[in-house]
């Protein structure tokens, strides 16, 4: 099978991505979910809480992610479920994406252009610095959120949670809702790793305690868990003994952070960026392999899926317009401007701005390595100072953004680095 | 009597640290909201607090068991537990659409709670 345009993941990142590219006038393209259905991980949030940016209204998640579903069934985008991408290579300019689903078998497709919507999962693997047996009981926050929200079931009645990502705040609210007592958040770090407001409505509203710098140092029960110690740990996160607390519970969640779902980037050799685990982008979102594009959570980890959605619709007509385009002109861009991340900014996306593909206005998005107040976010263009914008508070769990202007960089001559920092003086 | 009161406005996800001054009890100013719905909203918080509620009901003969709901707008924070009672008691019949009433006037509140989720 031919196709211009392949996607692979139908979540938000798909969804937004190929209604962009079919907007822009690509025909010819394909979704490929591995789901039972469109939507993603949204379908599990069914808090409220999305949307507030794209439609002005807080929705929940599957009613955000409906929105979206309506207007590729509206544009004819055609789709197919329970359907997995096992691998993506490159041919020449082609690019072969395998398929398998049950009707077909394995599939191969030749496509002009791949966007990359994969999404991200959750960790799990070193989240718990417990050697030996693991009783039943342990789940991520994620995985509970799938039974008790799609599957209706509970995982258990008195609950422990481990890490203050989104997740597991959101987490603690609907086992509290159905039910469940849960005991306390524990996070290793000074600092949540969630958002400010998930902590006031999800565990202040309800008196749930969360204790920060303390961590899991045992699990105790042979068949399921029955209880877990915890201990406070020092700054280098070491337990300090005489700290620990034993807590009486049924259920540990863990929440400790999501990791771009990147095999497939991987199997594709694209090259990647070793904070975020996702590719490395250029201005249009197109890795290192001409004519792939990635974007949402498989990009780097958000916590707004109206940021998704924007960053997909940008990837999206940008594929449309790499499909329309002469060879000649994609490789275009000879100036490349490499953005370097310092002084306490992580990573930006993208990291690679060619003028000659440059809109007016750039998005650069990144997150900080700590928590920071009454400081500013300083951009550089070579060592000239472009922007300076004061900031009350910056923290890892948000996102920041920046908004480039083209005729800016431009007037500056021979510019070949702009640098994005924390400036704390 | 001067105090001051700290929130953590939850009406986006910038979540601006809000402070209110009250003095013997009456609010004499809001600082720390980056717009008015911050200070809509601490004022609520003093005088009437309201949450948003989701949760889930049982559905029959549908591609998954349960279907998200939600009240239609926020609902005093006092009457949560009460209406996730009234939830327990509801099973809907498949198929569900978004925006299907599942209880109308929840609890005396003069709000609906509306499904979330299409379920075939
Ligand atoms: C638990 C949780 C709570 C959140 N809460 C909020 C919130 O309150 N507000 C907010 O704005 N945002 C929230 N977010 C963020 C937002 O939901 C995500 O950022 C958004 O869903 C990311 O979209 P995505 O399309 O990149 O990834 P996903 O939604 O994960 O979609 C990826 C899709 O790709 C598919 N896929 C993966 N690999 C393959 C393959 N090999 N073949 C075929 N298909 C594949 C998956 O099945 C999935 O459907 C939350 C996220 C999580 C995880
Ligand atoms: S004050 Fe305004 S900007 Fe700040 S969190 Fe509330 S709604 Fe958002």
């Amino acid at each position: 099978m031919d196709k211009d345009l392949v996607i692979i993941g139908g979540g938000p990142a798909g969804l937004a991505a190929a209604v962009a590219a079919k907007e822009a006038g690509v025909n010819d393209l394909l979704i490929l979910e591995r789901d039972n259905k469109l939507g993603g991980i949204l379908n599990q949030c069914i808090h409220n809480g999305f949307g507030l940016h794209t439609f002005k209204e807080e929705l929940t998640g599957p009613e955000y992610a409906a929105r979206f579903i309506v207007r590729a069934k509206e544009l004819e985008i055609p789709y197919k479920l329970e359907t997995m991408v096992v691998d993506i290579s490159a041919d020449g300019d082609a690019k072969i994406v395998t398929y398998m689903n049950r009707e077909e078998g394995l599939v191969v497709v030749r496509a002009k252009a791949v966007i990359l919507c994969m999404g991200c999962r959750e960790r799990s693997r070193g989240a718990l610095n417990i050697p030996g047996y693991r009783p039943a009981g342990i789940y991520t926050a994620g995985t509970a959120q799938r039974y008790v929200n799609i599957e209706g079931r509970m995982p258990g009645k008195e609950v422990v949670i481990l890490g203050s990502g989104d997740i597991g705040l959101i987490m603690a609210r609907r086992m509290t809702f159905e039910g469940a007592k849960v005991k306390l958040v524990a996070e290793l770090m000074p600092y949540s790793g969630g958002l400010k407001r998930n902590i006031a409505q999800c565990l202040n509203d309800f008196d749930i305690p969360l204790l920060l710098s303390h961590t899991v140092v045992d699990i105790k029960g042979k068949e399921r868990v029955e209880a877990v110690v915890i201990a406070e740990v020092d700054e280098k996160s070491k337990p300090i003994p005489g700290t620990e607390q034993e807590i009486k519970c049924d259920t540990l969640l863990l929440s400790c952070g999501l990791i771009p779902e990147n095999e497939l980037s991987n199997a594709l050799g694209v090259e990647m960026n070793r904070v975020t685990n996702g590719p490395l982008v250029n201005e249009s979102l197109e890795t290192s392999v001409p004519g792939v594009f990635a974007c949402g959570n498989v990009l780097h980890v958000h916590d707004l899926v109206d940021y998704v959605s924007e960053e997909a619709t940008q990837a999206g007509k940008k594929a449309a317009e790499y499909l329309g385009k002469s060879e000649a002109v994609n490789a275009g861009g000879d100036k490349k401007i490499v953005i370097k991340a310092v002084d306490g900014v992580r990573y930006t996306v993208p990291s690679i701005i060619r003028l000659d593909h440059m809109e007016d206005r750039q998005v650069v998005r990144f997150r900080v390595g700590a928590v920071y107040k009454k400081v500013a976010i300083q951009v550089l263009a070579g060592d000239k100072e472009i922007m300076n914008l004061k900031k009350q508070a910056l923290a890892p769990g948000e996102m920041e953004q920046v908004i480039l202007r083209k005729s800016v960089l431009e007037s500056i001559p021979d510019l070949s680095e702009v640098t994005v920092r924390v400036k704390t003086d | 009597m001067t105090e001051t009161k700290e929130f953590t406005c939850i009406r986006c996800p910038l979540g601006c640290q809000v402070v209110a001054t009250l003095e013997d009890g009456k609010i004499v100013s809001i600082t720390g909201n980056t717009c008015p719905r911050g200070a809509e909203y601490v004022t609520n918080e003093l005088t009437d607090p309201r949450r948003i509620v989701t949760s889930l009901v049982k559905v029959t003969g549908g591609s998954q068991p349960v279907a998200s709901v939600k009240t239609a707008s926020d609902i005093p924070k006092g009457k949560i537990f009460e209406c996730l009672d009234a939830l327990k008691s509801v099973e809907l019949t498949a198929p569900v659409r978004i925006g299907d009433v599942v209880i109308p006037d929840v609890c005396g509140t003069g709000i609906d709670v509306i499904a979330t989720s299409n379920i075939q």
